[in-house]
């Protein structure tokens, strides 16, 4: 050191203590490490030992420290004293707040439960919440995976037991080619990035699939630039050209997948299409040892893709066969799907043939010996290491559910599901769509519900209907209208509640979601329901609850708020039961707790759940004695019992002889335990349970123990749906419970059990000439939808988000540098600031998601840039698609499950001269909070 | 003391992958939160829930739209903090010594109690990487999180700066570029990282690995093989399938 | 580059204070007494208040002092010792002339020549600066000494050194214009050096790391309109050299010098604003602005 550079203390004391909780500035729930000085957060870092995010984090988790202290969080329960929407409150007590909320919901319940819908947004803790409506008795119950990602899960669950994000995951460490499609962040947000890491730095290969090349596609090797909607088309362009080429993994098919099931080809049955079971309902396969037919899961049943069977008369031939009579129909060749989708006959066929090359002649062997279901034991694992993902690029269009099925169906052709080096799936799942419940509606007035309301429907039977044909349910999900509706439609429920379609409710029961502003379609129009009154001066939606952290915009509209705690001021449980934080290697939950004490009169929701419960007498929420069973949402993590030896968390539970994993009595230092440990438990899938899950003995034996499951249950991949074509069935007229007749056509189309792909809804039912252009939104990394905005870190990198348009489109609209636009939909209008991007699908604008702020929320102060020039897209987007032929408005949703087809949005784009604001600009609401800060330079001393 | 070492003991400095990078921002904020709460005075924001919020960033992530002679446009997401030049311009035109160059290791430094927050140091460097702290006045730049490499109050894996123990696809790399068997040197050497504005002779520590080439793959030619057909329709793909089936084993033929 | 008022202030009067110096110096004016006092005073008005001016700058006035521990590299540094070296020397000369009546010659002499250095050490705050081509070229000392020629001559009265350094001042600005004026393009920094990422023609800025602004932007990221500019320019000339001129040639009036004086000044003022704001620094390049 030269004399005169100056002494630094090189080593400064870092914090007084680390605090591990988990993340909650996002799904992914990643751990963190909080750093405490003097009591208060000081600084947020990675947990290393945290098996999701291993102690990386992304901008949002450094970023919470911002958020907990943010001017926006709300102090007090509050009611509404001005009109809705206008942000007048008046703050009260806890006890006045639950009394209100009591006196709104005792009568309800006693009468006619259904008339409360309790539908929650980015819950984390379904289970739970769940419990609680399905003990208050309401059918009307659902989290916020039906305007997100359903088609992405229920697409994978009835394909093969599970999908991407929370299901599964690349095998990161053995793939030598990834392929991404439709995503922008995920909630995987940080596996995501330390996955692309690992192959980036094993100079492995790969390719995006994506009308953007931004953030992921950006560092691709290859982009496809797809245009929106038909990746459906490609995929199966793909699985033409393998399965022509016979490039497909036939022993895997064969053994692991319901290709060799025997399909019934009797054009006048009513079991036409089903497959062929015997007296215990197996489907029937031919045994290639004896040629004679066998149950799929028989001992030793070598299942053969090939042989035909005729009995009783009935011709029965394995779905294979049904599957290349489908797929090497020319209509699938790259030459006829070149032009729809905007990539080369070529650029497919190059495509497809890296995958071929990379599957059958790079494959991926272990040494693991492994024994499967039917008792046969294999030397080594082989893997096909080409691995998929993709989210919701896939599933927010209205063809999603079977463009999500045809990528499962690519993915499982050629071997790459549960193998080295594709995708694996993470405890508790695989779990076949058989093994889980069904939907439940029936009501009884005063009494629980008759089971959990949401599910997997395996036919028509399944429905939520009324005695008389109609939709049971306020989303109408499990109806015909969207049959398969594994996550409700909470897109639809302000819109249908305000129309009194199927029905009218009396009070909407809010969590976590921003409704009346970025995670509806149609917002204006939603406001406008929302604050709507019937012709006594009555709201049409009577009454309206809400709990949120925050100042939201949603927080405006609702008449009772229930102010919840910050991520860091609460109890979690991140529960098996629901959608937990495990990796394909091991099963995992976490919690998070109280690492500092709330400063304002708030309560985390779930526990006022446990004391709401309790006061309107809910059987799940009482003791015997009619007193409060759960004093608090810890009390409930540590005492609930689920199924017996299963609650909430599966670590540290009580056994005969101590602690144990998986299975246990409740254990009152639980969490203390997990707090140890660092916030989260963790059990090790077994190395020889490590692939192959669903047909390992190994790993289903693992996972008996553990308690996913009572007894193993083996099973194989239904690249058939055969739920899918019961539902045809009844669409054909066969049947008790057929649909209505304007339905028939399109179920029995959309719901083909082999995937297939059909044009997005609106494109069909729109001028495509007056709206040639596709518009898209993208997460972008460092914002969590509306949350990011109210941090003043965050908000620094996205504070505005200008439309990006594409150079061909810039410049044959003569668009300038600094100039606006106009985008029209078939739905709405808005102007908004515009750039050139060069980088993209030439068809396809996009802008950045939930930018756009309502000024006066968010405790942003004046013409801030987000409510001057940032906007939404969802004013151009509606919750029904312009009327057909027949003058019916259809849901702007898959067909099949309901899922909101944000991203089938056609528009059209003119340039502009700057207005005032971004269009449509709503007056500023009221804020319910204290003014902001106006500089911040703190720091926290110890 | 604005005076340049002859050389450094160490060249400490980061390699950004250029590859990896994919742009979200976790490097930054980490790097505030870091340097908010450490090192110096805290890096402010004002009017930070206003129109005109404007804050102290050490790192930031730009992103450019590369377009090649052929083949479609790319994106490069580009996170660019203080490069620890060996020949900082910075550090010589400070009138105070408050900018300095450590002798030990070569990280580039503001002494911010000697520091009159002229400026002059964020007009000499090239590279936008120092940013005048509007509240405290003083001169901010990235100190290499000197308070974490060599703090022995962290465990020795977090011995790192903060940005690159956050990055979740690992495009930071942390080390010594005076020895040839660093991680740095090795990965420079490798896929051979590069300066930035060499012109301006500033002579970076930090070096950027370029982004590999992109959207080789094009139509397919040499592969077309793998594509030869089996069959043309579902008639023929069972005859196909009928005949890899007897030559499984087990098969009956 | 932003255009500080102070900066601006700064470089402007401590130019004209320490051209007056000069030719005070060299004994272009010998005044005694009260009037040896005045034009002291003056002189150092201004050359003072521009130091005094440039201090508004800082963030941390009060650390000013460690400001001229760095003369060994830093040309800020420099400038400070020189302009306290200067004005001492002048003020022991000043001293005898107003107090002894007598004109040390040799310490007027050194005083002078201190007066040049230190504007010469101004300028090369300046143009020592890579980052900002427009400035990194020996047109801007030479600019510099001209102005403050011009400016101290104009003040001392030196009626035909003033007509001249004018003329040259002008020139010289002329000069510094024109080599500036493509300087960024020909410094070989571009987008693509700046990024690595190709040639410039390939490379396109797009989204900036922060949809707001920062210190960056603010302080080197400022853009003047082209037209807005070119108008400036004329001003400038006009009003800092052709005025004058006229002014000087025009039968002489105590009226007339100070409106000379007055404009010069103006015009010099408009010289240093777009001195700052047309210059382009080069981190500008990431911002994809320039
Ligand atoms: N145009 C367009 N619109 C979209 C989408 C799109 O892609 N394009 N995506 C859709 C999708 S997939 C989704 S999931 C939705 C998301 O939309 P939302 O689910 O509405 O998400 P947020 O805006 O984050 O709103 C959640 C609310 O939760 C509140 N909150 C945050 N933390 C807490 C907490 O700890 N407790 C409580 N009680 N409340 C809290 C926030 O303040 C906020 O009001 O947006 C949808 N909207
Ligand atoms: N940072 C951050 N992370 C988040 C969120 C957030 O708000 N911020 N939100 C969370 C939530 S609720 C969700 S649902 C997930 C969603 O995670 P993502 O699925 O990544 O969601 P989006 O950002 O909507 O990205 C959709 C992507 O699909 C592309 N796309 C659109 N249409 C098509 C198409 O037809 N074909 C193809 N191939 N691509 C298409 C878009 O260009 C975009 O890149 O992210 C979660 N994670
Ligand atoms: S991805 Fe980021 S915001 Fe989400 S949980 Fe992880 S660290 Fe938190
Ligand atoms: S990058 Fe800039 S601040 Fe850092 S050493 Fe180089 S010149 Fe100085
Ligand atoms: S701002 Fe501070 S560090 Fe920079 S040159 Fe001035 S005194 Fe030195
Ligand atoms: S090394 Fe430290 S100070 Fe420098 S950019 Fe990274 S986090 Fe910021
Ligand atoms: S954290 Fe890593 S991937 Fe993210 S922007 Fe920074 S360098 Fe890039
Ligand atoms: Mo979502």
């Amino acid at each position: 050191m030269s004399l005169d550079e100056p002494k630094i203390d090189l080593s400064p004391k870092v914090s007084d203590e680390i605090r591990k909780t988990t993340c909650y500035m996002c799904a992914c729930r990643c751990g963190i490490d909080v750093h405490m000085k003097d009591g208060k957060v000081a600084y947020i870092e990675g947990n290393r030992d945290h098996p999701v995010n291993r102690g990386v984090l992304c901008a949002k988790g450094s970023a919470g420290i911002m958020q907990v202290n943010a001017p926006s969080r709300l102090r007090a329960p509050m009611k509404r004293v001005g009109p809705r929407g206008s942000g007048a409150f008046e703050e009260i007590s806890w006890d006045e707040a639950l009394q209100i909320a009591t006196d709104w919901l005792a009568p309800l319940r006693e009468t006619a439960p259904e008339k409360l819908a309790f539908f929650t947004g980015r819950d984390q803790s379904q289970s739970f919440t769940s419990l609680w409506a399905q003990s208050y008795g309401t059918p009307n119950y659902a989290a916020h995976g039906g305007f997100c990602s359903v088609n992405m899960a229920a697409g994978g669950i009835y394909t093969m037991g599970g999908a991407f994000w929370e299901f599964g995951q690349p095998d990161w460490d053995h793939t030598k080619m990834f392929v991404l499609f439709g995503v922008a962040e995920d909630h995987d947000s940080n596996p995501i990035k330390i996955g692309i890491g690992k192959i980036k730095q094993r100079g492995a290969k790969m390719v995006g699939v994506n009308p953007i090349r931004t953030g992921y596609n950006a560092v691709a090797d290859d982009w496809y630039g797809i245009t929106p909607g038909t990746d459906g088309l490609l995929i199966l362009s793909l699985i033409h050209c393998l399965m022509k080429a016979g490039k497909v993994d036939l022993d895997y098919l064969a053994q692991f997948t319901n290709a060799a099931c025997l399909v019934n080809e009797d054009p006048d049955s009513p079991e036409n299409g089903l497959l062929l079971k015997d007296k215990d309902g197996k489907p029937q396969v031919i045994d290639r040892r004896t040629g004679k037919r066998a149950p799929w899961d028989g001992a030793g049943v070598e299942p053969d893709l090939s042989a035909n069977y005729r009995y009783k008369g009935v011709t029965y031939r394995p779905v294979f066969h049904l599957m290349a009579d489908k797929y090497l129909d020319e209509a699938y060749a790259p030459e006829a799907v070149a032009d729809r989708t905007g990539i080369s006959a070529g650029r497919i066929r190059q495509l497809a043939a890296e995958i071929a090359k990379t599957a059958f002649e790079e494959p991926v062997v272990l040494d693991r010996e492994w024994t499967d279901f039917r008792g046969k034991t294999h030397k080594t694992m082989v893997g096909r290491p080409v691995s998929f993902h993709a989210m919701r690029g896939i599933s927010a269009h209205s063809n999603g559910f079977q463009t999500a099925r045809a990528l499962h169906t690519l993915q499982i052709l050629i071997g790459a599901v549960e193998t080295p080096g594709g995708m694996r799936f993470k405890p508790p799942y695989p779990k076949p769509a058989t093994a889980h419940p069904k939907p439940h509606c029936k009501v009884t007035p005063g009494k629980p519900l008759d089971g959990p309301h949401l599910g997997y429907p395996q036919g028509p039977a399944d429905l939520c209907l009324t005695a008389d044909g109609n939709p049971a349910r306020i989303d109408k999900a499990f109806s015909w209208e969207n049959p398969l509706s594994a996550h409700g439609l909470m897109h639809m429920v302000i819109a249908n509640a305000h129309a009194g379609d199927p029905y009218k409710v009396d009070t909407l029961f809010l969590y976590m979601a921003n409704m009346a502003w970025n995670s509806s379609m149609n917002t204006t129009g939603t406001m406008n329901m929302l604050t709507d009154t019937d012709e006594n001066g009555e709201y049409v939606i009577p009454r309206i609850i809400y709990s949120d952290a925050y100042s939201s915009e949603m927080v405006a509209y609702a008449d009772l708020i229930l102010p919840d705690t910050t991520y860091l001021e609460r109890h979690d449980c991140i529960s098996l039961l629901d959608r937990p934080i495990c990796e394909a290697d091991a099963a995992a939950d976490a919690i998070r707790w109280p690492v500092i004490e709330p400063d304002r009169d708030v309560r985390g929701f779930q526990s006022v759940l446990c004391e709401l419960g309790a006061k309107l007498g809910l059987p799940a929420f009482v003791n015997d004695d009619g007193s409060q069973k759960y004093a608090d949402y810890a009390d409930y993590i540590t005492n609930h019992i689920r199924r017996p030896g299963i609650g909430p968390l599966s670590g540290w539970r009580m056994g005969d002889n101590g602690l144990q994993d998986g299975r246990g009595a409740p254990n009152e230092a639980q969490l203390d335990a997990y707090i140890k440990n660092g916030g989260f438990w963790l059990a090790h899938v077994p190395d020889e349970a490590a692939y192959y899950k669903p047909f390992n003995t190994a790993y289903q034996d693992w996972a008996v123990k553990l308690g996913f499951y009572d007894a193993p249950q083996p099973y194989i991949f239904q690249l058939y749906s055969e739920p899918m074509r019961r539902f045809q069935l009844a669409a054909m007229g066969h049947g008790e419970r057929q649909p209505p007749e304007h339905l028939r056509e399109r179920i029995l189309k959309a719901m083909d059990p082999l995937p297939i792909w059909y044009a997005p809804f609106e494109e069909g039912l729109v001028d495509t000439e007056a709206y040639p252009f596709h518009a898209l939104t993208q997460r972008p990394m460092a914002m969590y939808h509306s949350w990011g905005s109210q941090n003043a870190w965050l908000r620094q990198l996205h504070g505005m988000n200008p439309l990006y348009i594409p150079s061909e489109i810039w410049k044959k609209r003569g668009f300038k540098p600094g100039d606006w636009a106009k985008v029209t939909s078939a739905h709405g209008e808005i102007t908004v600031p515009a750039m050139e991007m060069q980088a993209l699908n030439s068809k396809t604008a996009w802008t950045w998601n939930a930018i756009g702020k309502r000024q006066g929320a968010w405790a942003l102060e004046g013409e801030t840039p987000e409510s001057s020039k940032g906007f939404l897209l969802n004013h151009l987007i509606s919750e029904l698609l312009p009327p057909r032929g027949d003058g019916m408005r259809w849901a702007n949703s898959d067909p099949i499950t309901g899922q909101a087809a944000w991203f089938d949005l056609r528009v059209d784009i003119n340039r502009a001269d700057a207005p005032k604001a971004s269009q449509p600009h709503h007056p500023p609401i009221k804020s319910p909070v204290p003014h902001a800060p106006k500089n911040l330079a703190w720091k926290t001393k110890s | 003391m604005t005076q340049l070492p002859q050389s450094t003991d160490r060249k400490l400095g980061l390699v950004i992958d250029l590859d990896t990078c994919v742009g979200c921002h976790a490097c930054v904020i980490s790097c505030k939160g870091w340097n908010t709460e450490n090192y110096g005075s805290a890096l402010s924001d004002t009017d930070a829930y206003g129109p005109d919020v404007s804050g102290t960033f050490l790192n930031r992530v730009h992103s450019y739209e590369v377009k090649p002679e052929t083949g479609p446009a790319q994106l490069i997401h580009f996170p660019k903090s203080c490069l620890h030049c060996e020949d900082a311009p910075c550090v010589t035109v400070c009138p105070t010594g408050a900018s300095y160059k450590r002798t030990a290791d070569g990280i580039v430094l503001v002494n911010e109690d000697a520091c009159i927050g002229c400026g002059l140091c964020a007009w000499a460097c090239p590279y936008g990487a120092r940013e005048l702290d509007a509240v405290a006045g003083v001169m901010k730049k990235c100190t290499l999180c000197i308070d974490r490499i060599y703090n022995e109050n962290l465990p020795k894996e977090d011995q790192i700066p903060a940005c690159v123990r956050t990055c979740p696809s690992g495009a930071r790399h942390f080390g010594d570029f005076a020895d040839p068997n660093s991680n740095v040197s090795k990965l420079t050497a490798e896929r051979g990282g590069m300066d930035l504005m060499p012109e301006q002779g500033t002579r970076p520590t930090n070096k950027y690995l370029p982004p590999r080439p992109k959207d080789c793959s094009g139509e397919i030619n040499t592969l077309a093989p793998m594509l030869e057909p089996v069959a043309t329709d579902g008639k023929g793909f069972v005859g196909w399938l009928d005949k890899m089936l007897s030559a499984l084993p087990g098969g009956n033929a | 580059m932003h255009p500080a008022k102070s900066v601006i202030i700064f470089t402007t009067l401590s130019g004209i204070g320490f051209g007056m110096l000069f030719f005070i110096g060299l004994g272009m004016i010998v005044p005694e007494g009260l009037m040896a006092f005045i034009w002291f005073a003056i002189a150092y008005l201004f050359a003072v208040g521009g130091l005094i001016a440039s201090t508004f700058h800082l963030k941390h006035p009060e650390r000013a002092l460690g400001a001229f521990t760095q003369w060994k590299t830093s040309w800020l540094s420099r400038e400070g010792v020189l302009a306290v070296i200067t004005l001492l020397v002048m003020a022991a000369y000043g001293a005898g002339l107003v107090f002894l009546g007598t004109r040390f010659a040799y310490l007027g002499y050194a005083g002078s020549l201190l007066s040049v250095l230190t504007v010469f050490a101004t300028s090369m705050i300046y143009a020592q600066l890579k980052t900002v081509p427009r400035w990194r070229d020996f047109s801007t000392p030479l600019m510099f000494l001209g102005y403050a020629g011009a400016g101290g001559s104009l003040m001392t009265g030196q009626v035909d050194y003033a007509l001249a350094l004018l003329a040259l001042a002008g020139l010289l600005q002329l000069l510094n214009w024109m080599r500036g004026d493509g300087a960024l393009g020909k410094s070989g920094s571009d987008i693509g050096t700046a990024t690595g990422l190709g040639t410039a023609a390939q490379v396109r800025a797009f989204e900036p790391p922060h949809t707001g602004t920062n210190y960056l932007l603010k302080e080197m990221v400022y853009i003047v309109g082209r037209k807005h500019a070119g108008r400036l320019r004329i001003l400038s000339l006009l009003m800092g050299i052709g005025l004058p001129i006229l002014l000087l040639l025009a039968p002489f009036g105590h009226l007339l010098a100070a409106l000379a004086i007055l404009s010069h000044i103006v015009g010099v003022f408009a010289s240093r604003w777009l001195f700052f704001a047309q210059a382009e620094h080069v981190v500008g390049l990431y911002y994809g602005k320039r």
